[in-house]
């Protein structure tokens, strides 16, 4: 090993770390012999960190409703003043990337993003899929001081390593100025049922093929019975018919489920280096000449009008 | 109020694309307005509106070669354009760009500046908070609506779990997702003002930043570009009323069944 230390920043949702928080801890543990964790809100992950292999947590603490991205890469910027790690590892979320903005710009440090692969090559390397994700491109940093590496979901499996509780210790914003002003004043949580997008198992995803919004019920239906999850392409996430959560893709979600089931997605680059990870792949389309057929195991040249309600007959009977 | 809007040319997206020799992408044919900065250019043009005063200026780093995309914001409606285009330009990472459109951006100095979530060839989603940094300003990102009252800007900002409402005083840098807008297309009138428009194009000296971009201000290398281990093709069927027949048997096989 060429790495002595990494950080990884842990995002707290929900009373414990996120899925790729985890990730990262497990894959930072391969990497270097020591690993520690960077966190804030109110609840206490010792436990989880360690047991994902943090020795040490950083808890920043309660931001009184500031959003995150601004005080966390303070409190960073002073723990890198008193002894800097070979890299910070911070998840690609919404505020995984304000807080890797506002750190390199602090740091005067570059940040690497949408790194799906971090390898010790006689140092850090990492790989990111480009042109749909038919190239990998693979980068190190150079020069003093730490790299900053923003990963995406579902790079690396979570492992948990038995460890201790992590060693806790305070790490305080200091002043902020300006630009701390950015204050969260009401939460709004929309209800969705059933598994995650980048949990699930199965993931049923439709695509302007359905030809209109009402038919995404179809695919709602379809993910319902295989307890899974419904996804979209970017088409019909700009047309309104879905929110922008459901979203599969470059500018999405990356799922890796077991199978995932594409219903009139053509297979667009920026939509297949979302999900060409996923163990197997079903595809309906009608036109036998859809990029997507090229990846899938699966392919049905049909029209997802006949395709998707035989398949929730089929499923119907099959529980009943 | 005043409203700057970070725009980039980019090449056409949905054309093949390639790197060069140096692994930078291949930016020597025609460019275009980033479709992901036309949102952001409908919404300052909206705000100033609203606000019944002020200009919306664009800030763009790259080639002035073809400013055809500029020209497009500025048929939107914008006012004028800040062009930073250098040789030495080439090969600037996201930080190196934020530095740069700081320098441009505190000429003007805005109540409020815009740019993408992310943009369509690079995204890598950190420059505009990079440059908030850099100019010592709040940031709220993944706006889906914007709304200016006084000096506070008010976003509906994206979670992962519906979205949140945040607020900052202004000035402050708003980073805006697609749809937050539907952007206009330009007129003929606009089209035919765009070509008198101010243009301003500076160098990387006019900002006194060499040394900090290019190459050797990314401060990281590519080593290799690879190719991806490519999946299978595997078996394909014409639907004759047993297609969903066949995927009941395929999750079957696979024991999601
Ligand atoms: C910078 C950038 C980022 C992007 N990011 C993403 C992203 O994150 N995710 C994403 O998905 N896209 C993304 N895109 C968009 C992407 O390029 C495609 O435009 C998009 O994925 C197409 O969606 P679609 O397959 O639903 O629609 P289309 O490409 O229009 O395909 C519709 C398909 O449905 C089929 N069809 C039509 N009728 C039927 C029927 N009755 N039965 C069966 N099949 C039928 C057609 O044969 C066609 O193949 C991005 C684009 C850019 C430029
Ligand atoms: N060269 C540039 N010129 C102007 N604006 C830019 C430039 N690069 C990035 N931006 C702005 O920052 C956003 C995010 O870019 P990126 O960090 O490349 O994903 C873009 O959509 C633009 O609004």
């Amino acid at each position: 090993m060429t790495l002595n230390a990494l950080w990884v920043v842990v995002e707290p949702a929900n009373g414990s770390l996120t899925t790729t928080s985890l990730e990262l801890l497990s894959h930072a543990r391969t990497l270097a012999p020591s690993v520690a964790a960077v966190t804030w809100g109110p609840g206490d992950h010792a436990a989880q960190a360690g047991e994902y292999g943090a020795s040490t947590l950083y808890a920043i603490g309660d931001l009184a409703g500031a959003l995150p991205g601004a005080p966390v890469a303070a409190a960073l910027a002073a723990l890198v003043a008193a002894g800097a790690p070979d890299a910070i590892l911070i998840p690609n979320s919404y505020d995984g990337r304000d807080i890797a903005g506002r750190l390199s710009a602090r740091l005067d440090r570059p940040v690497l993003t949408n790194v799906t692969g971090l390898l010790d090559e006689g140092g850090l390397v990492s790989e990111h899929p480009i042109f749909g994700g038919t190239q990998v491109v693979r980068a190190h940093f150079t020069g003093e001081g730490p790299g900053i590496v923003v990963v995406r979901a579902k790079s690396f499996a979570a492992e948990p390593s038995g460890g201790a509780p992590a060693a806790v210790t305070a790490a305080p914003v200091g002043a902020l100025g300006a630009t701390g002003t950015a204050m969260i004043t009401a939460t709004h949580i929309e209800e969705r049922q059933g598994p995650k997008l980048e949990e699930a198992p199965v993931v049923v995803s439709g695509g302007r093929g359905l030809g209109e919004s009402g038919e995404y019920a179809l695919v709602e239906e379809a993910a319902r019975l295989l307890n899974g999850a419904a996804g979209a392409s970017r088409a019909i996430v700009d047309a309104g018919w879905v929110p922008y959560s459901h979203q599969v893709g470059q500018t999405g979600k990356t799922v890796k489920p077991t199978v995932y089931i594409a219903c009139g997605i053509s297979g667009a680059t920026q939509h297949m280096v979302g999900m060409k990870g996923s163990k197997n792949i079903v595809a309906i389309n009608k036109d036998p000449d859809a990029p997507i057929f090229q990846i899938a195991d699966l392919g049905i040249v049909g029209d997802v009008h006949k395709v998707l309600p035989a398949l929730i007959e089929a499923l119907k009977s099959r529980a009943s | 109020m005043n409203v700057v809007v970070c725009v980039k040319q980019i090449p056409d997206p949905a054309a093949p694309q390639s790197l060069d020799a140096s692994y930078n992408l291949n930016r020597s044919g025609k460019l275009i307005l980033d479709e992901a900065d036309t949102y952001g250019v409908e919404m300052a043009l909206q705000l100033v509106d609203k606000a019944g005063g002020g200009e919306v200026t664009v800030v763009s780093m790259g080639s002035a070669a073809d400013l055809a995309g500029v020209r497009n914001a500025l048929a939107m409606g914008a006012a004028k354009a800040i062009i930073v285009s250098d040789d030495a330009l080439r090969g600037t990472d996201a930080l190196g760009t934020a530095k740069v459109l700081a320098a441009a951006i505190r000429r003007v100095s805005p109540d409020l500046v815009l740019a993408a979530t992310e943009s369509s060839d690079g995204y890598t989603g950190t420059t505009p908070v990079q440059l908030a940094e850099l100019l010592d300003m709040p940031s709220i990102t993944f706006a889906k609506s914007v709304t200016v009252t006084g000096s506070t800007v008010a976003v509906e900002r994206q979670t992962e779990s519906g979205y949140d409402e945040v607020s900052a005083p202004l000035p402050a840098v708003v980073t805006v997702t697609a749809g937050v807008v539907e952007p206009r297309y330009a007129s003929f009138k606009g089209i035919m003002a765009a070509k008198s428009k101010p243009v301003e194009i500076l160098s990387v000296d006019d900002l006194a930043l060499a040394g900090q971009v290019g190459p050797a201000g990314a401060r990281q290398a590519i080593t290799e570009v690879v190719v991806a281990e490519a999946r299978q093709a595997g078996e394909k069927f014409v639907d004759d009323g047993d297609g969903a027949d066949k995927i009941v048997a395929f999750l079957e096989s696979i024991k999601v069944l």
